[in-house]
């Protein structure tokens, strides 16, 4: 259990991270980027190319290997069995990070010059075949990506660390300042919230809200329960059974809508009572995520690579949510969000929108090719597959799902999402009467109507401001 | 603002040197009393030539009007001017820079804004953000600056802050600083507009439309604004239908039609020119008041 929850740590962390990039870029700013994932897998490669020893350094070999007409061309052989020399055996990790992100950055300045001076729909078309062209690249050019065989091996930060008692306890020490501010900061905003509503309205509030999702999820899990004895015990063909699980998931959707608009929607201070609730459950939840982390650092021995990397991913999370959230606060940020709305008022009134649109897209980049890195030392290998689009659209369900703009939000569908990921993983083969493969679909058919209904009961999101959607021009 | 605001400002002259040599012979008028000065400006778009050799200039420290039938080119030309669309042809000087040649963003920056017909509000900004944004190079827009001189940021902020206050209040809407732009009324979002064209601290401001679906009380209200901006020192540039609103404020009133100049002249001069009542007032006596 502690394993898999380190592991659920990192994979959240890394999206988290990643969708933050995305988050700046479309939340704040309006760009649709559709192949954020590029930017991903800049930071993969980078990191890995440049750390593992032994490999930058033998790519000038194997590109001479790779094209004959470089072998016959006097001065270009020459000067790749130069550069070969020149180049180092590996090259330190944080440093590796650091160049992979501003290589992203780069990409991002290529992919802006190109396109934003358009409108922003053909930054999307370009932004996507921008990272399919990426992928490309690393599938065939062989001399500098290994293609399909992918690259493995590389070195793992904090990998050989063998702490000792004083050290675990500092790196204890500071995840648990980390976690005390956030929750600290999250119950400030709690009581801000709550302050405006009486005691008896928050309980009636609240405890409608439990009896509500709770039952919720009491149907829910019952019905796959019986669906699976229906299976088991009956004659009925899958098909009847099917049938049956969408009535009765019809029937359970309508319901609670009914419920919804009847019963808890009239509930005084709602807004309040859920926010109280939501506070309670973050918490609680935080602070057994917490638990499993400390014990895991404590046993550092136990998994050094990934406890490790648990610990450098949270902390980089933290640390990044923290700049990006000044960063929003700032006039900076403020120029982002009137772009986002009507370029030509900001123009108007003397910003230089191309520029700035120009850095939330580097500074995005930068951000996810952190997250790339992350993802190549949690899956230690690294191969194109890795970085199909199906993972840029994972961070715009992250982003949507949290709220654009807010970067709480963004968080909280992150660690959302890769809950729901791991609990229906294991959780529904128990429950559904489907094989693995029709599961799999199953899972990512249910994210879809999941945001559906997002998108028709709470367009803007968990944590995002209704204003910012139904305030026309 | 510093040393980065006046670096700024020596680069802009610089550049428009340049662009000055480019342009050859014609230097602008260094008359300190043309603030802004439009020669011969044309645009097509495809057959369509919606502004022909067009010549318009301001006096310093006047309220200029521009008025003309639907259609005339008013909107283009004010396009032209602050470069929101590049002429086919002419030059535009402003403060004694060619500035046909810079960005919209550096026209703004060069002291020369502009409203838009129909008013546009940051609807998801607060009042207060959208009145900030307007500010010139504050400090915090600079990414760098935001981490390495955070005080600095902060102060300036909240100086920014003070004098966006004063303005709001001066038209009657701190009330509302802290709410959606998006919550206000057309009237009101029109005098955001005006104001936070203001909070750039500009020399001239070019205002489409102030008076378009505004109410009567209001446009009064409006018109005593801008005469109050007016006297500290702003110069302003109105195209407006409303003929009390240009007849009450205007020193000089320059009349466009079918794309082309028509007259120029003080008001009462402009309201008896037989052209003019042609083409202007004599067709559309009824619906001036639009």
């Amino acid at each position: 259990m502690e394993g898999y929850i380190v592991s659920l740590l990192i994979f959240a962390s890394i999206f988290a991270l990643f969708s933050l990039g995305l988050n700046l870029q479309w939340g704040l700013t309006g760009l649709i980027n559709f192949g954020h994932v590029a930017f991903m897998a800049i930071g993969s490669y980078m990191v890995v190319i440049l750390t593992l020893p032994g490999y930058l350094k033998a790519i000038p070999i194997q590109l001479l290997d790779e094209f004959e007409w470089m072998q016959n061309n006097e001065w270009i052989s020459a000067s790749l069995q130069s550069l070969e020399s020149v180049l180092p055996q590996h090259i330190p990790l944080v440093v590796a990070v650091l160049i992979g992100a501003f290589t992203a950055a780069g990409l991002g300045v290529i992919a802006g010059i190109a396109t934003l001076r358009l409108r922003t729909d053909y930054l999307a078309i370009v932004t996507v075949g921008l990272s399919e062209i990426l992928r490309s690249v690393a599938l065939n050019e062989e001399w500098l990506t290994r293609g399909t065989f992918g690259i493995q091996r590389f070195p793992l930060p904090l990998s050989d660390l063998n702490p000792s008692f004083i050290i675990r306890i500092g790196m204890i020490a500071i995840l648990t300042i980390v976690v005390g501010l956030a929750l600290w900061r999250q119950w400030q905003w709690a009581r801000r919230t709550i302050r405006a509503a009486s005691t008896a309205a928050l309980w009636n509030s609240s405890g409608r809200l439990v009896i509500y999702l709770a039952s919720l999820f009491a149907l829910v899990v019952g019905l796959g329960w019986m669906s699976q004895r229906l299976q088991t015990s009956t004659e009925l063909s899958n098909g009847v059974i099917g049938a049956f699980l969408i009535v009765a998931i019809a029937l359970l959707i309508g319901g609670y809508r009914w419920l919804w608009l009847h019963w808890l929607s009239s509930a005084p201070a709602l807004g309040e009572g859920t926010a109280l609730l939501s506070s309670v459950f973050v918490t609680g939840g935080s602070i057994v995520l917490y638990g499993y982390a400390a014990s895991a650092l404590y046993h550092y021995n136990r998994n050094p690579t990934k406890t490790g990397l648990m610990w450098i991913s949270v902390l980089l999370v933290a640390l990044i949510f923290w700049a990006l959230q000044r960063l929003a606060r700032s006039p900076w940020g403020r120029v982002l969000k009137a772009i986002r709305e009507d370029e030509m008022v900001t123009t108007a009134l003397g910003k230089n929108v191309f520029w700035y649109k120009l850095q939330s897209l580097m500074l995005g980049g930068a951000i996810a090719a952190i997250a790339g890195a992350l993802h190549a030392w949690q899956l230690t290998t690294v191969y194109p597959d890795n970085f199909r689009p199906i993972e840029t659209f994972n961070a715009w369900s992250i982003v949507v799902l949290g709220g654009a703009g807010s970067n709480v939000g963004t968080l909280l569908g992150a660690v959302i999402f890769w809950a729901y990921q791991t609990v229906t993983r294991f959780v529904l083969d128990d429950v559904i009467p489907l094989n693995d493969a029709q599961l799999g679909a199953f899972r990512v058919m249910l994210i879809g109507l999941l945001l559906m209904g997002l998108m028709i009961w709470r367009p803007q999101g968990i944590l995002g401001k209704k204003e910012e959607l139904t305030l026309g021009r | 603002m510093g040393d980065k605001f006046t670096s700024d400002a020596s680069t802009r002259d610089s550049a428009a040197a340049d662009s000055a040599n480019r342009e050859g012979p014609a230097n602008p008028s260094v008359n300190s009393q043309t603030l802004l000065n439009a020669e011969k400006l044309s645009k097509q778009f495809g057959g369509v030539k919606a502004v022909q050799h067009v010549s318009l200039d301001v006096t310093c420290g006047s309220i200029t009007g521009l008025i003309g039938p639907n259609g005339a080119g008013k909107t283009t030309l004010f396009n032209l001017l602050c470069n929101f669309l590049t002429p086919n042809e002419g030059t535009v000087s402003f403060d004694g820079e060619w500035i046909h040649t810079c960005h919209p963003h550096e026209i703004a920056q060069l002291g020369m804004v502009r409203t838009f017909q129909v008013a546009r509000v940051l609807s998801k900004l607060s009042v207060l953000d959208n009145m900030l944004l307007a500010a010139q190079h504050p400090s915090g827009e600079n990414f760098w600056n935001v981490w390495l001189q955070p005080i600095r940021v902060h102060r300036e902020e909240r100086q920014l802050r003070d004098r966006a206050i004063a303005i709001l209040e001066s038209i009657g809407l701190s009330h509302m600083a802290h709410e959606y732009a998006g919550a206000l009324s057309g009237g009101q979002r029109k005098l955001l507009e005006m104001a936070r064209a203001l909070m750039v601290q500009p020399k001239l401001v070019l205002l489409d439309e102030p008076a378009a679906g505004v109410n009567p009380t209001l446009i009064q209200q409006m018109c005593a604004y801008i005469r109050t901006w007016n006297e500290r020192g702003t110069t302003f540039l109105i195209i407006e239908h409303n003929m009390d609103v240009v007849m009450s404020l205007c020193d000089r009133v320059w009349v466009l039609a079918e794309g082309k100049n028509l007259a120029v002249g003080p008001p009462q001069e402009i309201q008896t020119n037989p052209e003019v009542l042609d083409v202007y007032l004599g067709i559309n006596t009824n619906q001036a008041d639009d």
